[in-house]
């Protein structure tokens, strides 16, 4: 970045109206709730009374542990899984590897709510696969009793961030810091347990913090699975049945926020200064050997086993949207696509507002991460580092707790020109919506821009274009691939939120995909269309991901061949 | 620290293919206990894969490695002790300067108290004690590379590979770093194996090295035997600046003689073997300006030209002077106040019979 930064008015604008974007629908709201937990419900004067009668209350204080339980466990059967699938990917050379690496997409497919109920008529008391264990061998395993079945919806869907982060971080060890150990006499599992995974730590914690937090803020698998002795479970229905002016709501939401943060916090110290993959030059990649016929079908094996498993609630919701009934049975009785044309008569306004809905929020998020992500990479913009903090730390906001605020802060205003309450109106929902997902879309356009060499801007000013021109003419054009992909993440993730919504919907009609799928699941009839309504989310995300992976990759073809300006190689003889 | 017995390094018939590609062909190679020897040649020339096909990374090769008489090369690296210093020095990021020293140590399951009191020893060896808690990345690369050094020495290993040890430090420490290293291995006499594409690098630490080019061993020696006797153009090229005069062998009345464009006859020795092709190499430095008053020896070679080229270098000044249809270089001893020649002169210049060396591959 250049050392002298001139102050002009174009970005100090641009930042105040960024800055009071995100002060106005993400920071005040917070802090409302925060503000809220702390005060007395009668005289609003400054209190801890609150938090008394939470710990005092044994049902919160079941839902508490219930919580990190829930969340403690999701993250070691996910560790469990991810660790040796991240092994076998970096360290042998075999096709499954592919099959491997493919995984990391599905919980960016469907979310765990989504799968919950199918889950639970393949591994419920009374499903699939106990119905076999019980009729071939005697026995039943309680897979989906009580808690399990929330540890096991939610690591089957999560691990993937493990394994994505940790396979990219053992990716990233450059070979000779492997070689040297072999050369000092060490090999085997011990050299993976020395060397080998604590090189790869960053990446694994990344994983499991992420994979916490998501576990303890979910609030759409344990409502399904009809557990409600969790933190988000009970904040929303406090809230929902009690009322907006309840505190218990806000102090749950104060315990949701401050253990999001402290999971994110521990990422964040286990990443910092210890991004090793950059000390390093030359090498790259841990030693990848070939497997030996019979490690080979072993591994085949055990990725197929587990395969299984994670697209066991992909293939329940399936089955369940073509079957007509599904109960006491290893499959449906029969087959039809009934529930496919109710969904298209009744209820054809989820998939139309999720697309509006998830479109205005996409497009808001990449036109605020375009943004931010200039301002705080390109100038010298006092405070702007905080503003990428601040839309940072929308990932540590749980869903529930974004709602509450809004709930309150917006519910005694009203849409301009109607008597609606502005709290539930669609319009917010895309805000709450847009807030989010900017997370994702920030980091995606600040990739892009990092990818952008600051002499390609020098040189347009050099030639005469003002900072602006730039901007439009070179900057935001070499950054379309990022953007792009950053648009349709934004964008299939924000098509299956559920926490916020579930809070902000006002009124049927206005209700988005996730709203649908969580209602129509409520009742017994409802499956089936629900499980369709399921499916064509999963589609929608679906084709939605693979349109961003084809963008990005283009998007690295063309800037490969970039690559070749400028950059001399310095070993050349 | 060690007065272990040294060990000798012997390859017989050593190939390596990387798929379909060879990058190694029928190398035979002894190097002697206590050597300190270097493989030396341009990139890809198969230099460092050699290096580490010794320590066991790479392709199982064809052929024997032989450490001191015992064939390794299908022995895992974990099991040679052959210490490696790694061109980037791969020092554990996560682990204190301490404890990279004292891996080795650790995997040979000694006792603490032996470890401690070998690491503090080799940290001692290389000047570092004080910083043995520092991470690797609170170290400059000079003292990374010492870390390296001791991480490798503290394990006594039977021979010592560098693997371009000096390539990532800048241009006075690199030749401080060849001196610390090549007097820390007399001191241990350690055989070591020592790779670098710097000739200058090689001609200065090794007793004796090896050149390289294409997976082919050129040539083997003693630097300076090899700098006067280069045994083809590849290593008379590589090892300097060399002037090489393509020619073909006459038979004249008393002997053979070479010609070259522009009618020069320079008679061969009786040893040069009775090819038709021979070429002259001689270098820059040995040739000789003859004055308006002096006149050269009887069988003087006599090269007449313009120059074409001046380059000021320093210590010396290079002409790039045309003869007939080709051209050679002349290095001339910069001295204060000395005349330099002009672009455009004609000159006269002179190469004593004994600097010529004659080419017949």
């Amino acid at each position: 970045m250049s050392a002298a930064v001139r102050f002009r008015w174009g970005p100090t604008g641009v930042g105040v109206s960024l800055a009071f974007f995100v002060a106005a629908f993400l920071v005040i709201p917070v802090l409302k709730v925060i503000l809220v937990a702390f005060q007395d419900p009668a005289t609003g004067t400054f209190t801890w009374v609150n938090f008394q009668d939470f710990f005092n209350t044994s049902l919160f204080r079941e839902s508490f542990w219930n919580s990190l339980y829930v969340a403690g466990m999701s993250v070691l059967l996910a560790s469990s899984i991810a660790i040796p699938l991240a092994y076998f990917t970096t360290r042998f050379n075999f096709g499954g590897a592919v099959l491997i690496q493919t995984l990391g997409v599905i919980p960016l497919i469907m979310p765990p709510f989504v799968g919950a109920v199918a889950m639970q008529l393949l591994f419920g008391s009374n499903g699939s696969v106990n119905l076999l264990l019980d009729e071939h061998f005697g026995f039943t395993l309680p897979f989906m009793e009580g808690l399990n079945g929330v540890i096991l919806v939610e690591s089957i869907h999560y691990f993937p961030f493990i394994l994505t982060n940790l396979s990219a971080s053992l990716a990233n060890i450059d070979r000779s810091l492997e070689e040297s150990a072999q050369n000092l006499g060490s090999s085997g599992i011990r050299l993976f347990r020395r060397i080998v995974f604590p090189l790869a730590m960053p990446g694994y914690i990344a994983g499991a913090s992420l994979v916490f937090l998501k576990v303890f803020d979910d609030l759409g698998t344990p409502l399904l699975l009809n557990v409600n002795k969790m933190l988000a479970p009970q904040a929303y229905l406090r809230i929902s049945s009690i009322g907006i002016t309840d505190p218990m709501g806000y102090v749950i939401s104060v315990m949701l926020v401050l253990f999001s943060i402290f999971s994110l916090w521990a990422s964040f110290l286990a990443l910092r200064g210890r991004d090793y993959a950059s000390v390093q030059k030359g090498g790259g990649g841990l030693l990848k050997r070939d497997l030996r016929r019979w490690e080979k079908s072993g591994a085949y094996a055990v990725i197929l086993l587990i395969l299984a498993f994670v697209l066991a609630p992909h293939i329940g919701l399936l089955l369940l949207s073509f079957g007509t009934v599904w109960s006491f049975a290893v499959l449906p009785d029969a087959y039809t696509i009934d529930h496919y044309l109710r969904v298209f008569e009744t209820s054809s306004q989820y998939i139309t507002n999720t697309l509006l809905y998830a479109g205005l929020a996409a497009s808001i998020d990449v036109m605020l991460g375009t943004a931010i992500a200039y301002i705080v990479w390109r100038t010298g913009l006092p405070g702007r580092k905080w503003l990428d903090y601040s839309a940072t730390v929308a990932l540590a906001i749980p869903g529930v707790v974004l709602g509450i605020g809004y709930l309150r802060l917006f519910h005694g205003w009203q849409v301009p020109f109607s008597e609606q309450p502005l709290s539930s109106w669609w319009v917010i929902l895309v805000i709450a919506l847009s807030i989010r997902r900017l997370p994702y879309a920030l980091r995606a356009c600040v990739a892009a821009l990092q990818q952008v060499s600051i002499t390609l801007e020098e040189a347009a000013q050099n030639l005469g274009a003002t900072t602006s021109r730039t901007v439009w003419r070179i900057t935001v054009p070499l950054m379309s691939g990022g953007i792009l992909a950053g648009f349709v993440t934004s964008f299939a993730t924000a098509a299956v939120e559920l926490s916020a919504t579930l809070m902000l919907v006002g009124q049927q009609s206005d209700a988005p995909l996730a709203y649908g799928i969580y209602v129509f699941m409520q009742s017994a009839a409802g499956r089936g269309p629900g499980a369709a309504l399921g499916i064509i989310a999963v589609v929608i995300v679906g084709l939605g991901t693979y349109l961003s992976h084809r963008i990005i990759e283009q998007s690295r073809r063309l800037r490969s061949s970039d690559r070749v300006i400028g950059e001399v190689d310095p070993t050349l003889e | 620290m060690s007065d272990s017995k040294s060990v000798s390094v012997k390859l017989r018939d050593v190939a390596l293919a990387f798929g379909d590609n060879l990058v190694l062909r029928n190398i035979d190679l002894d190097i002697g206990a206590g050597e300190f020897f270097a493989f030396l040649g341009p990139s890809g020339s198969g230099k460092s894969t050699l290096l580490r096909l010794i320590a066991g990374f790479g392709p199982t090769p064809s052929g024997q490695v032989l450490i001191d008489g015992e064939d390794v090369a299908r022995l895992p690296p974990w099991k040679r002790s052959v210490g490696m210093v790694f061109q980037n020095y791969a020092l554990w990021p996560h682990l204190s300067v301490r404890r990279n020293v004292a891996f080795g140590l650790e995997e040979r399951r000694l006792p603490a108290a032996e470890i401690r009191e070998r690491v503090d020893a080799a940290l001692d060896v290389v000047g570092l004690r004080d910083l043995a808690d520092r991470h690797p990345s609170q170290l400059s690369g000079g003292q990374q590379q010492r870390v390296a050094l001791a991480r490798t020495i503290v394990i006594e290993p039977r021979v010592l590979l560098l693997d371009e040890p000096l390539s990532n430090l800048d241009a006075n420490l690199r030749i401080r770093m060849r001196s610390e290293i090549r007097e820390l291995q007399r001191r241990l006499g350690i055989t070591t194996i020592f790779v670098t594409h710097d000739q200058e690098e090689a001609n200065t630490v090794a007793d004796r090295m090896a050149v390289l080019n294409d997976g082919v061993l050129q040539q083997v020696g003693a630097p300076m035997t090899m700098y006067d006797n280069p045994v083809n153009r590849f290593v008379a090229r590589f090892l300097g600046s060399a002037n090489l005069l393509d020619g073909e062998t006459a038979a004249v009345p008393g002997g053979r003689v070479l010609q070259t464009g522009g009618a020069l006859q320079i008679p061969l020795p009786d040893a040069v073997p009775e090819v038709a092709r021979v070429t002259l190499m001689f270098r820059p430095q040995h040739l000789l300006l003859i004055g308006p008053d002096s006149e050269p020896a009887s069988g003087t070679i006599r090269f007449t030209g313009h120059i074409q080229q001046r380059e000021f270098l320093g210590n010396l000044i290079r002409y790039s002077v045309t003869l007939h249809d080709q051209t050679i270089l002349f290095d001339q001893i910069h001295q204060l106040g000395a005349p330099s020649l002009t672009v455009g002169e004609q000159i006269e210049l002179a190469l004593p019979p004994d600097q010529a060396r004659f080419l017949t591959d």
